[in-house]
């Protein structure tokens, strides 16, 4: 078992920690590698164009954090704890986002405020490019984050201490001030991490709307694709990692909190009907969906026309992707072997990772460290991730450099990145395994990987057919992760809309975002097929 | 105890998790076909013990045989022994037939043969009809036979159970105790099995070893543990003990409150403090007008009912308050008219006496 532990965990450090070391090292040398000690860092702070960036992303991350949150909870409260109408659906319209690329709501604000927008005036002469735009852009993208992190924590209500208050007279508000938020705290400080974090990192919301509002991700990329200067890029990821860092470790120790709750004994909380509460939820549930909403369906629209809002004759125009300044279709067709094989190859070894570190017995240390680095990737933001593999992966010194540019570093930059809430998946399934299977077997002399396929591997299936979906369409979106790393054989749907939108093809942009977006769509439905044939047919022991 | 040599042998064993020690310096023989119980209350180290007997969690130090053979290093699946948990660790995934079949199937193995063994298994534990049932689908009793044909399969030389019967509810534990140990008979395997339940070692061990903070406290027959109890420990855990503290005035002579007993109070020195046992049941109720030695005369303190027999709280100047609890039989407290505040005059046979060092009672 150590053997496949030490594989993968190789596997880990030549994929995340060598690059992140590397590039730490980076940010204090000079153009011509010598050491310069902390100099990067003191030209860094003695430019204001540069560090002026800080208090941008700060500001946007707060913005965002301040609106989401609250519009997630409230949305999250209609779904668990009101009887109103079509509570799957409107579940469902709010998880649209995350599977659209985080480009997306900017090419669709600038549909709608920009200075040829739709409503334009709404915005009182204030222009979207800038703040204003980042940050709806940026609500639109983590609003889903922080909506699932906060059902959790509702669904984790107990009946029964709603049933005690009540019978002790409580009235309605206090009930909600003493029961029902202090049940959620958890969940709401870690939605809360969640979105700050997702906002300070994205790079995709202030690269199309941005303008000339720079924020530290997109001081990365300005640094690195535009002025070639690599040091000044880690510079810049090392203060990137910062915030990063701090959000994660407050919500690893939030959420370890949470389901210390989570394993009381608890009767699910049962909402019973009240007209004018439901009605008022129902009613915010559509204008917010219909927010959400509006954002794809714009998109799709100005695709399909010749010029979106002034000449709505439809056409397939846009679509002759081979036409335009991105990858064209080879773009689309690349995306999609890359979520492929990230999410079988992922799968498979995030997987396996996480059985080792959870059944493997002693080697202590071993497994304490692959766990660290299996949580380590929440941590790093795309682009810094990147920025390492430019300089890991293309070092002239490195044997691995033949793989600079392929499909190959792609898929083992994508699975990384994505690692460690496929790692949290898995060890939560196996969690719920009896500890003794693997005692058991050796007690009947049998080699742990047979228990390991027999057992393990179909019982967790359906948690791996999630992790493995979750793979697949972050794949799909992903930017930041990619962006320093494709090469012109292997540029993907994504990047595709990057440069489409740089190159002002924005409604071409939009319809390759939107084709992203309905590749998710098919995947998830194939996945909850396979998922209930699976069901059907390896799951039978499940029922009663 | 046996002439034949054991068949396991634990010497000096010690298990120590950081600086808590689990198991501390037990010895311990347990002859071939015996069914040896390990009983205590929580945190005593018996799971430790049984851990490191199987392997799961090797000893900081000492030394274990099993057949001869030192396996004190080596892991489980080099190990001969079969294993029950108190979940039984049944794989869901797979039917009861296939997990009974689960140790048996390797390369080697006759399909057949291992259709026949799996057979006979599912009938000797009386599930014949059930094998193809997933384990979700069996009740709990069924599921811990499965969980013990399954440990049977391979035909081991140990069997180890730890709180087999835990999970269980309290009329099916009880049907199922006899039930395993029948077929412990049967099979003749040598057996060990942890539990913290008292009745449960009494009813099915040859021998006990009850266990306190790490340490062995006694080892005997379920009739020595509970007639005998070699401390305050043992007497207090296994059924229940009154305690009475003394001093001895000569040999064979103690002094409690302003009563003299008669008890083996050999080998203490006159003036020693000491704690007088006695079971409730041994207290006897002094019937006709005779005086025999060692009789007391208690009020009724309170009286409950419990079924078979009464249990009266007894309490009397002559013990200086001490309480006195006595089961009284059910016709016996008719006759008598035996209600709260009466007064009784009770024997407490020298015999059934015990005492133990020191003044502190145990509770």
């Amino acid at each position: 078992m150590r053997a496949f532990l030490g594989v993968i965990g190789l596997y880990l450090v030549v994929a995340l920690a060598l690059p992140l070391g590397l590039m730490l090292g980076k940010s204090l040398q000079g153009p011509g590698d010598e050491f310069v000690g902390l100099a990067n860092y003191i030209r860094y702070f003695s430019t204001p164009a540069l560090f002026r960036s800080i208090a941008n992303s700060l500001w946007v991350a707060s913005l965002t954090t301040v609106i989401t949150v609250p519009l997630a909870f409230v949305y999250a409260y209609a779904l668990t704890r009101s009887r109103m109408p079509l509570r799957g659906l409107f579940k469902t319209i709010a998880l649209v986002p995350i599977l659209v690329p985080s480009l997306l709501p900017g090419l669709a604000l600038v549909y709608l405020f920009g200075n040829q927008g739709l409503i334009r005036g709404a915005l009182l002469g204030h222009s979207i490019y800038g703040p204003i735009g980042i940050v709806m852009a940026e609500i639109f993208t983590t609003f889903p984050h922080a909506l699932l992190i906060i059902l959790a924590a509702l669904a984790l209500a107990d009946a029964r201490l709603y049933e005690a208050a009540v019978a002790l007279r409580a009235p309605r508000p206090r009930i909600f001030w003493t029961v029902t938020l202090p049940g959620a705290r958890y969940g709401l400080i870690s939605a809360t991490f969640v979105v700050f974090t997702t906002v300070i990192t994205d790079f995709g919301a202030p690269k199309v709307i941005g303008g000339q509002y720079n924020v530290l991700a997109t001081d990365v990329y300005k640094q690195v694709i535009g002025q070639q200067n690599f040091q000044m890029g880690a510079v810049v990821s090392v203060i990137l990692l910062v915030p990063a860092v701090f959000a994660f470790v407050i919500d690893r120790a939030v959420t370890r909190k949470q389901v210390a709750l989570l394993s009381a004994r608890a009767v699910p909380y049962e909402p019973k009907p009240q007209r004018a509460f439901d009605l008022a939820m129902l009613a915010y549930c559509i204008v917010t969906g219909a927010a959400i909403l509006s954002i794809v369906v714009v998109s799709q629209f100005a695709a399909l026309v010749k010029f979106f809002p002034y000449n709505l004759t439809l056409t397939w125009a846009h679509y002759d992707f081979d036409q335009r300044g991105g990858g064209g279709w080879a773009s689309y067709g690349n995306s999609i072997r890359l979520a492929f094989l990230t999410g079988v190859i992922g799968t498979a070894i995030v997987f396996v990772g996480a059985y080792l570190v959870e059944k493997a017995r002693g080697f202590a240390f071993g497994r304490g460290l692959f766990h660290f680095l299996a949580m380590l990737p929440m941590a790093v933001p795309g682009l810094v991730l990147g920025l390492a593999y430019i300089f890991f992966f293309n070092a002239p010194a490195n044997p691995l450099n033949v793989l600079y540019r392929t499909m190959t570093i792609l898929v083992v930059n994508t699975v990384v990145h994505f690692y460690t809430v496929g790692h949290l998946t898995a060890l939560t399934a196996l969690r719920q395994m009896d500890p003794e299977f693997e005692t058991v077997s050796a007690s009947l002399k049998q080699p742990f990987y047979r228990t390991f396929w027999r057992v393990t591997v179909p019982v967790c299936l359906p948690s791996a057919l999630d992790i493995a979906i979750y793979m697949f369409v972050n794949a799909m979106t992903t930017v930041s992760g990619v962006v320093f790393i494709y090469g012109p054989k292997t540029e993907l749907a994504s990047i595709s809309v990057l440069n489409m939108d740089d190159t002002g093809e924005i409604a071409s942009a939009a319809a390759m975002a939107m084709m992203i977006f309905y590749t998710n769509v098919a995947a998830r439905g194939l996945h909850l097929l396979l998922a209930r044939w699976l069901e059907r047919r390896t799951q039978a022991w499940r029922r009663r | 105890m046996t002439t034949l040599p054991p068949y396991l042998r634990i010497q000096s064993l010690t298990k120590k998790f950081g600086a808590f020690t689990a198991v501390d310096n037990i010895s311990l023989e347990i002859a071939e076909g015996e069914f040896v119980c390990f009983l205590g209350p929580s945190g005593c180290g018996k799971t430790t013990l049984l851990r490191a007997i199987a392997g799961l969690d090797i000893q900081t130090s000492g030394r274990i045989e099993q057949g001869g053979r030192d396996i004190s290093a080596l892991p489980p699946t080099k190990r001969d022994f079969g294993i029950v948990f108190q979940s039984y660790a049944l794989f869901p995934n797979l039917t009861a037939a296939k997990n009974v079949a689960y140790g048996l199937e390797n390369a080697r193995a006759k399909r057949a043969e291992v259709a026949k063994r799996v057979r006979e298994l599912l009938d000797m534990i009386g599930l014949g009809e059930h094998g193809g049932k997933y384990p979700a689908q069996l009740s709990g009793g069924q599921q811990q036979r499965v969980a013990l044909a399954r440990a049977l399969a391979t035909s081991p030389g140990l069997l180890l159970l730890d709180e087999p019967l835990s999970a269980l509810d309290a009329k099916v534990r009880v049907h199922l105790r006899h039930e395993v140990k029948q077929l412990q008979r049967r099979v003749g395997v040598t057996t060990i099995m942890v539990t913290h339940d008292q009745e449960e070692a009494l009813t099915m061990a040859d021998r006990i070893v009850v266990m306190n903070r790490g340490a062995i406290e006694q080892v005997g027959t379920p009739l020595e543990i509970y007639r005998e109890p070699a401390s305050p420990f043992v007497a207090d855990f296994i059924g229940v003990m009154n305690f009475v503290a003394g001093t001895v005035v000569r040999d064979g002579t103690v002094r409690l409150g302003r009563t003299e007993l008669a008890c083996d109070a050999d080998g203490f020195a006159a003036g020693t403090e000491v704690t007088l046992a006695v079971r409730p049941e041994d207290i006897l109720v002094q019937d006709g007008r005779d005086e025999a030695p060692n009789t007391l005369a208690m009020r009724v303190d309170a009286v409950a009912f419990l079924g078979s027999f009464f249990r009266a709280d007894l309490v009397g100047d002559a013990l200086g308050g001490a309480l006195l609890r006595a089961d009284l039989p059910v016709d016996l407290v008719r006759r008598l008219g035996i209600a709260e505040k009466s007064t009784v005059s009770v024997v407490v046979p020298r015999e059934r006496i015990r005492i133990y060092p020191g003044s502190t009672v145990h509770r």
